[in-house]
Formats: structure tokens, sequence, C-alpha cells
């Protein structure tokens, strides 16, 4: 599919709509993307057709199922470069990705005096499981500071690494900055001491070309709903020889070989790891959500997305009160900012009497806030289908909210 | 002194001026907070807080003559504007008075829809803490 907005912007049936008596600008894409028609028309179809609970199943619709879910994990395994499809977990999301990690990997290999390394810029989602951990097993969790634009001091990466870093669990974009870390560096440094790594690739996975093989992480963590697919599912993608030392994290069905009152064998990978009945609709849906963003290629969307986020930063670095929050040189599409004198709920409050949509708040990275010494900031998150027109009106917006306290 | 039914009237009735355009109906609900009087900063503490999920409503009551007289402020534009038209209507009454106080202009001017959730329910507990101020005092009074 070639490059063309209109056409793009004609696959997604939600953005065709107004708010409040205007035409619907979404910006908040880091919170959640909209989702193509064909990933709508897979979902029909797998409930009008195919709707059956897939692996052992003696029938036509089962065998379909099946094959429909696990052609989904090959497509995963494409997407991220990963050598088998194996090494493919499905999940609920990226916060359950990285529980299962520190449930399993963390339980068994992370002891007392232990430490793990997260940054200053994690989402909740990679800092609380951690926390958890820690406490459990007397463990040390250890924070990567950053500079005033949003970057991992690098030296001071260095020093906390030790041969007691068991893990390093870092974000490859941030949801709150767009920051982009430079993890392939991080991964070399984690491994020359021992320690693993696991990204979390909530935000990078719908605007980077990702290679696992190359990025040489152990782990990657990411949702499908901020990735054009369905909510409630998430990939966990892990080295077969990690994931085969890792104990099973639920117990039940699928997710064993043989089951006696006396003892319980384990399913191989990665069925150890999906007990239960999986989330078959939303699994077979998602393929439709890669194939568009594949058919698209991420360096066109990239491209696109870049060119939104430079427009931008250029209508709102003129405007009286606008004070932009990350200014890392390295950002996908996310322009967090605050407005002096205003609080950012009101802007954001103001922006939706507009049709505009953004996120206001911490997004969930509290003590990033608190590095920052701001509450919240309003963040808008530009994706494929976002226009340069749109980015004017959000200017023209923000450039008139501003006056009410910048004169 | 008007009635707090004829406060309510009152509110409703400019509300609807503003007819179905948010835009300018949050203008306005910021303009409000202006009419509210400079809240003290040592009442400024935890204590007074009142919270919602992004907002701080710091929010302290008083008697005087057997009428209850409120203060409260917020760091938040709009929440002070929907705060002030609470005082608006609540301020400077008998504890029963605000004890039965049925607060319908905030359904009748759509409220709910022009502020969102969030906002809505911060509101709700601003209300519910105006109230339990005014049946401490009435405890007291009766006491």
């Amino acid at each position: 599919m070639s490059f063309n907005l209109d056409q793009i912007r004609g696959l997604f049936p939600v953005l065709h709509q107004e708010v409040h008596g205007k035409p619907l600008i979404y910006f908040d894409n880091a919170a959640t993307t909209q989702k193509p028609k064909a990933v709508l028309k897979a979902l029909q179809e797998y409930y009008e057709k195919d709707n059956s609970n897939i692996h052992r199943g003696a029938h036509a619709l089962a065998d379909r199922a099946t094959r429909y879910y696990e052609e989904t994990r090959e497509a995963v395994r494409d997407f991220i470069g990963a050598r088998e499809a194996a090494e493919i977990i499905f999940t609920k999301g990226t916060t359950e990705s990285i529980n299962l990690v520190a449930q399993t990997f963390g339980r068994k290999f992370i002891g007392k005096g232990d430490e793990i390394i997260i940054s200053t810029m994690e989402h909740h989602s990679n800092i609380v499981p951690w926390q958890m951990l820690c406490e459990e097993k007397g463990a040390i969790l250890k924070v990567i500071p950053i500079n005033e634009a949003g970057e991992i001091l690098w030296k001071e990466f260095e020093k906390l690494l030790t041969p007691n870093t068991k893990l390093v669990s870092i974000v490859h974009a941030s949801n709150a900055l767009g920051t982009i870390n430079p993890v392939k560096e991080v991964i070399e440094a984690a491994h020359a001491l021992g320690a693993k790594v696991l990204l979390d690739g909530a935000q990078s996975t719908s605007h980077l070309d990702i290679d696992v093989l190359d990025l040489n992480c152990d782990f990657l963590a990411f949702s499908a709903h901020k990735l054009y697919g369905p909510t409630g599912l998430g990939v966990l993608y892990g080295k077969r020889e990690v994931l085969e030392e890792m104990p099973p994290f639920l117990g039940g069905g699928e997710m064993i070989k043989e089951v006696t009152f006396e003892k319980t064998t384990y399913n191989e990978i990665p069925f150890k790891f999906e007990a239960g009945t999986p989330n078959i609709a939303d699994v077979i849906a998602f393929k439709a959500a890669l194939d568009f963003v594949q058919s698209l290629t991420k360096t066109k969307i990239r491209a696109h997305e870049d060119a939104l986020l430079a427009h931008a930063n250029e209508l709102m670095s003129g405007i009286k009160g606008f004070i932009p929050v990350g200014t890392a040189s390295e950002k996908v599409s996310v322009l967090s900012f605050n407005i002096n004198g205003m609080h950012p709920f009101d802007v954001g409050q103001m922006l939706d009497a507009k049709g505009i949509a953004v996120r206001t708040g911490h997004h969930c990275t509290q003590p990033l806030m608190k590095r920052f010494g701001i509450e919240g900031t309003v963040r808008a998150s530009f994706a494929v289908y976002n226009t340069k027109s749109e980015i004017e009106k959000l200017a023209e917006g923000v450039a008139q909210i501003a006056r009410l306290k910048n004169k | 002194m008007s009635t707090i039914k004829e406060v309510q009237d009152e509110i409703v009735s400019e509300f609807e001026i503003l007819g179905d355009d948010k835009e300018s109906t949050i203008f306005y609900i910021m303009e409000l907070g202006g009419n509210l009087k400079p809240f003290p900063e040592s009442e400024r503490k935890e204590e007074n807080i009142i919270k919602g999920c992004q907002s701080k409503v710091w929010l302290i009551a008083d008697e005087k003559e057997g009428k209850v007289q409120f203060q409260a402020d917020s760091n938040t534009d709009i929440t002070k504007g929907l705060i002030s038209l609470l005082i608006r209507v609540l301020d400077n009454r008998r504890p029963d008075e605000i004890i039965h106080a049925d607060l319908n202009f905030i359904q009748k001017i759509g409220m709910g829809s022009i502020i969102g959730s969030q906002r809505s329910n911060g509101l709700a507990a601003m209300i519910k803490q105006m109230k339990l101020y005014a049946l401490a005092f009435q405890t007291k009074q009766n006491a």
C-alpha cells in the first residue's frame, strides 16, 4: 500500500466523527491507537465463522481457529525478527508481560543482594513489578538518572552496572516524553556483565523497526492496542534458552504436558506460559493490524510521524507560555508540554472542547514528573493517520489557551 | 437573600445563554473562578484537601451567626469555577438548608457532559464535604 493519507484515514471509521460539534482530532495515540477496518472485520469474521477453542479440537472450526491463531504468532515473529515463533508468548498486555518476567525469571534468578536497573522515565508498569520482587527477595532496585532533555545519563548508567546486576529493564521509547533510549548500547553493556535485558516496547513497536536479533535483547514486551490492534492483548518475546529455564507463570490448562495428582510436567514454550483459553479472537485480529503496519512499512510511518512532530515543534515553540517537557534528540512522535500558569487538566479539557483529544496528568510516570518538578503534562501523541492540518489546529488551540495567562 | 432554589434558577438561566457551545461554557466556568475570595495561605494544608483525580481542592468552613461560611480554592481553573458556583448557592446559609439542598442545577445545565466524569466525581466529593461541614455545625448547634 502506498502512503496515501486520505486512503489511510479512510481505513479508520472512528476518525470520521464530531465531538462537541467539532471534527475529532485524535492525538491520544500513545494511550491507544485507533483500529483499521481490517482488524474490525477480522474480529467479526472470527465470531461469525470460526469461533472455537484452539488446540486439541477434533473438528474443522477448531482447526481453523488454531491455524489463524498460530499464524498471528508467526506474523509477530516476523514483525520483530525473532528466530522462531515459539519465542512469542501472548499475554494481556505489556504490563502482564513484564509481570510474567518478574514472577518467573525474577523469582528464580534474582535473589538477596542482586540488583535490577531501571531508568527514571519508566512507566509504573516497569517499576512496580520490580519493587514487588525486590521486596520479596531482598534485591536492590537502582535507577538511571536523566538530564533536563529527558535522556539517560550514560556515565551514571555505567556506574550502576556491577557484577551483581541481574537484570536491566528499560523502556525503548518513553510514553511521557517520547525519548528513544540507546537500547542497543544498554544491552551490550549489560550483557558484558552477564545481566539480562528486558525492553519495554509498548511505545516503540508502532514507530520503530524492531529486530530483536540485532538488538540482542533477552525480553521484549509490548501491547497490541498501541499498534492498531485490539485491546487486552500483549506479547512477550523471550530468547528460547531463557524462556526454557523459566518456571511457568499461571497454572492450568494448555500449559501442561501431563498432570497426575502427584506431579505435573509442563508443556513446551510458548504454551508453558499460555495457561487457559487465550484471547483467541483478538490474537487472530491482531494479524490484520500487523499486516496494515507492514504494508505501509515503519520507515514510511516514521517519516510521516517525524514530519508531524517537527511541524508541531515549529508551530508551538513560538507560543508565549509554551513549555516543552522532553526535548531529547531522538524521539518518537510524542509532544509533552505545559502552559505557563495553567494546570494540564484545564488545558486538556479546553482542547477537548475544540474536538482535540489529548491526555493530561502524570502518564503513569510519577517519579519522572517528580524529576522535572511538575505535577503532569499535556501530551499530544501522533500516529500514522494524523495530518499536518490537525497539527495546525492543535497549535492554534494551544496558542489561544496560552493567551489566557500569558499576555 | 434569595433562596437556594432561586440562586440555582439564576445559574441555570445564565448557562442557557451559552447554549450548546462547550468551548464558551468552559471559558465561562473558568472566569467564574475569579469570583472566589483569596484563600488563606495558612489553611492550604493536607487536612483541608478534597482529592479529585487530577485537581486538588482546599475547602474550609466556619460558622457566623448560625450560618455556614465556606472558603475554597483549587489548583485548576475549571475546578475553581465549579467551586465558586457551589459557594454561590450554599454559602452563608443555615446548616439545615445546606444539608437538605437539592442541587439540581448541576443536572439542569448538563454539567456532567461539560466537565466529564473525572471532574463530576470531584464535584460530587466537594458537595459531600460541604454537607458534612453543615452537619457538623448543626450537631454543634443542637448540642
